[in-house]
């Protein structure tokens, strides 16, 4: 019996942390009472991308996308949309262009995207290995063990021109040919998916929308170099992604695709997968192999790259998500195709987390060479509540801040670096006129100095004194002086440091310090933070000609610092002030102004 | 399942592909579109549209995509079912029961003659569209 429609539940973290859990069952028990269970399948996917608006559903074959959908909306959908074939309107997507019931096709979100990466995610029920099959999975696998030699899979690689995708850009067929080329065995294979930037979660949808890819990669490389052995290193903070890899290893192994004799051509490959504690440091190589190996998580210093002493001193390509889940596709569709995309320089796509103060936050993949403007304007749709753009931050605590005269930059790694952020592996936290440059600093240097394992001074030591200095800063206690000071630690640092993260941990400072340096000089000459956010700078009042003593502020204010008679003006006893705000953006007159 | 070999795997991607492809939408420029209003599923819409879905696996059929659609106004006539296809006029066929279906997937679809005696009307204009 063929089905005749079919329903898409969105079952990436996001969604499922919005109940798509039960709105996947509430389908499953509705459909069962109206009697049309055997006509309609439903499947949970991958993410959508589009997190804004989740949790999503898909309608198929009429291509209805629901959005913002309850648990109880399935009785709807299923009662007015697959019995009588009427689309149930008030939860289909409008497109904020057009105020018209969009198809996907149609939706802004989706246009400018080219999906590589996440081919599958949204599309296939990422728990069944038939879905992943009927996408030509396992193809690639099928060409690289019975129609390639290495040579040939390293070449295709090689006019693909794919570079690493967790941050540093590093080409990946040289990485595979120098460990291929090592005389040693055994030689390992490592898949990194310790994604810990704050705000990005690339690699993680990956994984929880096509599990399979990352597999199929693995075992591509190991025939490549001649490894039989792959680890998968991912945080214990991803549970879902780490059941769907369980269950994909799982499903591999049945079918022979994992193990002895892989599909009959005698090639032997397991894959094991290894969790982290969550330490953001064991996303550099080193630490990360040091972590699999049961030591403490830190880096060493290269060379010996893992190409060539990596995993128990043994050759080890170690590649990102991202990177791996490109891998079939190029195999399959051939390094000329992939090498058509993209810049002269950055082939392919680069997938991204778009987060912060953008409308429509969540995850995007556009091809190399997009502009930040297309990707924030067109795919992002804007700043929240129209506030003015300030800056982007790329690549999370690592990179630095891109201001709205670059906008029109075409992404890729060089030019990334030139304005001195990088590519990182995907995150982009967008800011506004509301966002203090000096507390962004801040917020970055907080998180890699708790996250600093403190094995290299430059690190350790330097990162808590840049540290010290934006904390006087936003305290108004700092002079000129410290700023030079500052911009000699992280100059020292980036220099220093053993591993990435304390190399490029001063980077949101040293990025800030150039395209907002009068925004610090206001906090350090005129003790006043312009965008509002350093507290200690800013004190609230009340206008007296203004306040018309609706008392509205009064009741609002969680310590009870606003006193006054009604319909008379009020005023804040600032010794008890806490500066939340809260006065200041509930008062509809304009009464309460802080400086 | 046991392990596969080469060939297994193969002959498993063809069948699910083709499964698979069924929930796509792309790359489909034949429509078959049945009305499902209270109307149609009393005169047994619902017959005709497994009829549809089941010639269309037997032919191999992987272009046309079946959808369900409410009343077209036609209630003396159900089941109405709308094909839109290239080169062929879009046509409104009536009273199409489980075996008019197959002889719609086999001469209009696959042959690209009219079935005289079910034409009821052509589409009115979409003002949705401009």
């Amino acid at each position: 019996m063929a089905f005749k429609s079919y329903v898409l539940v969105c079952g990436g973290t996001a969604c499922q942390s919005s109940k798509s859990d039960e709105i996947y069952k509430n389908f499953i028990t509705e459909l069962e009472a109206a009697g049309i269970k055997e006509d309609v399948q439903v499947v949970k996917t991958g993410c959508f991308g589009f997190c804004e608006k989740g949790p999503i559903v898909k309608v198929l074959p009429d291509e209805s996308f629901y959005v913002e959908v309850n648990p109880t909306d399935a009785k709807e959908i299923v009662a007015e949309h697959l019995v009588k074939g009427r689309q149930v309107k008030r939860l289909l997507y409008q497109g904020e262009e057009t105020k018209k019931h969009a198809k996907v096709e149609d939706i802004a979100f989706y246009q400018k995207q080219f999906r590589i990466v996440l081919r599958n995610c949204g599309v296939i029920n990422p728990e069944d290995i038939n879905e992943y099959i009927a996408r030509d999975g396992y193809a690639a696998l099928e060409k690289v063990l019975f129609e390639m030699t290495p040579d040939q899979v390293i070449n295709e690689l090689k006019i693909s021109g794919l570079r690493g995708r967790g941050g540093a850009g590093f080409p990946t067929w040289l990485k595979w040919n120098f460990t291929k080329q090592v005389n040693d065995s055994p030689k390992y294979i490592v898949c990194n998916a310790d994604e810990g930037d704050p705000g990005a979660y690339m690699d993680r949808s990956t994984i929880e929308g096509d599990p399979h890819s990352i597999l199929e990669a693995m075992i591509i490389a190991g025939k490549t170099i001649g490894s039989n052995k792959g680890y998968i290193y991912i945080r214990a903070e991803y549970p879902l992604a780490i059941h769907r890899l369980d269950i994909a290893i799982k499903q591999a192994k049945e079918l022979g695709l994992l193990g002895k004799d892989i599909l009959g051509s005698g090639f032997d490959f397991d894959i094991e997968l290894r969790l982290g504690a969550g330490a953001f440091v064991c996303g550099e190589e080193t630490a990360l192999l040091a972590s699999i190996e049961g030591e403490r998580g830190m880096p060493k210093p290269r060379p010996p790259f893992p190409a060539v002493k990596g995993l128990w001193q043994k050759p080890t390509v170690i590649n990102n998500v991202e990177t791996w889940a490109n891998i079939p596709v190029i195999i399959l569709r051939g390094g000329a195709w992939f090498a058509n995309i993209g810049t002269e320089k950055s082939k392919g796509t680069k997938v991204f987390a778009l987060t912060g103060k953008i409308r429509n936050s969540g995850l995007v993949e556009v091809p190399m060479g997009t502009t930040l403007r297309e990707i924030i304007y067109d795919i992002g749709g804007g700043i929240i509540n129209g506030k003015k753009f300030k800056a982007v931050q790329t690549g999370g605590p690592s990179g630095g801040v891109i201001t709205a005269e670059y906008l029109d930059t075409p992404i890729d790694y060089e030019n990334l670096q030139k304005l001195g952020s990088i590519m990182g592996s995907g995150g982009m936290i967008v800011m506004d006129e509301d966002d203090c440059m000096v507390d962004i600093a801040k917020f970055y240097l907080g998180f890699t100095v708790d996250e600093s394992c403190g094995k290299c001074a430059p690190c350790r030591v330097g990162g808590r004194q840049l540290l010290n200095y934006l904390d006087k800063i936003s305290k108004g206690k700092a002079t000129r002086d410290d700023i030079t000071k500052m911009r000699q630690i992280g100059n020292a640092m980036k220099r220093a440091s053993l591993c990435g993260l304390g190399q490029t941990a001063p980077n949101p400072v040293l990025s800030t310090l150039t395209y907002f340096e009068k925004e610090y000089l206001a906090h350090i000459d005129d003790r006043t933070c312009p965008a509002g956010k350093c507290k200690d700078l800013i004190t609230y009042s009340i206008l007296p000609e203004k306040c018309i003593g609706c008392g509205l502020c009064a009741r609002r204010c969680p310590v009870n610092c606003i006193t006054g008679e009604k319909r008379q003006p009020h005023v804040i006893d600032r010794s008890a002030c806490i500066k939340c705000g809260e006065c200041y953006s509930v008062c509809k007159f304009g009464a309460v102004v802080r400086k | 399942m046991a392990k596969m070999t080469l060939e297994e795997l193969k002959k498993l991607r063809e069948s699910k592909k083709r499964e698979l492809e069924k929930r796509e939408i792309t790359g489909k420029d034949i429509e078959i579109i049945v009305g499902m209003a209270t109307c149609g599923i009393a005169a047994g819409a619902k017959q005709t549209l497994s009829a549809f879905l089941n010639e269309l696996e037997a032919q191999n059929l992987s272009n046309v995509l079946v959808r369900q659609t409410g009343c077209m106004g036609y209630c003396y006539a159900e089941p109405t079912v709308e094909i839109r296809m290239p080169g062929m006029p879009d046509i409104i066929y009536g009273k199409v029961d489980p075996e008019t279906a197959v002889k719609i997937v086999r001469k209009h679809i696959l042959g690209k003659v009219l079935i005289n005696d079910h034409i009821l009307d052509k589409p009115a204009a979409d003002i949705m569209k401009k």
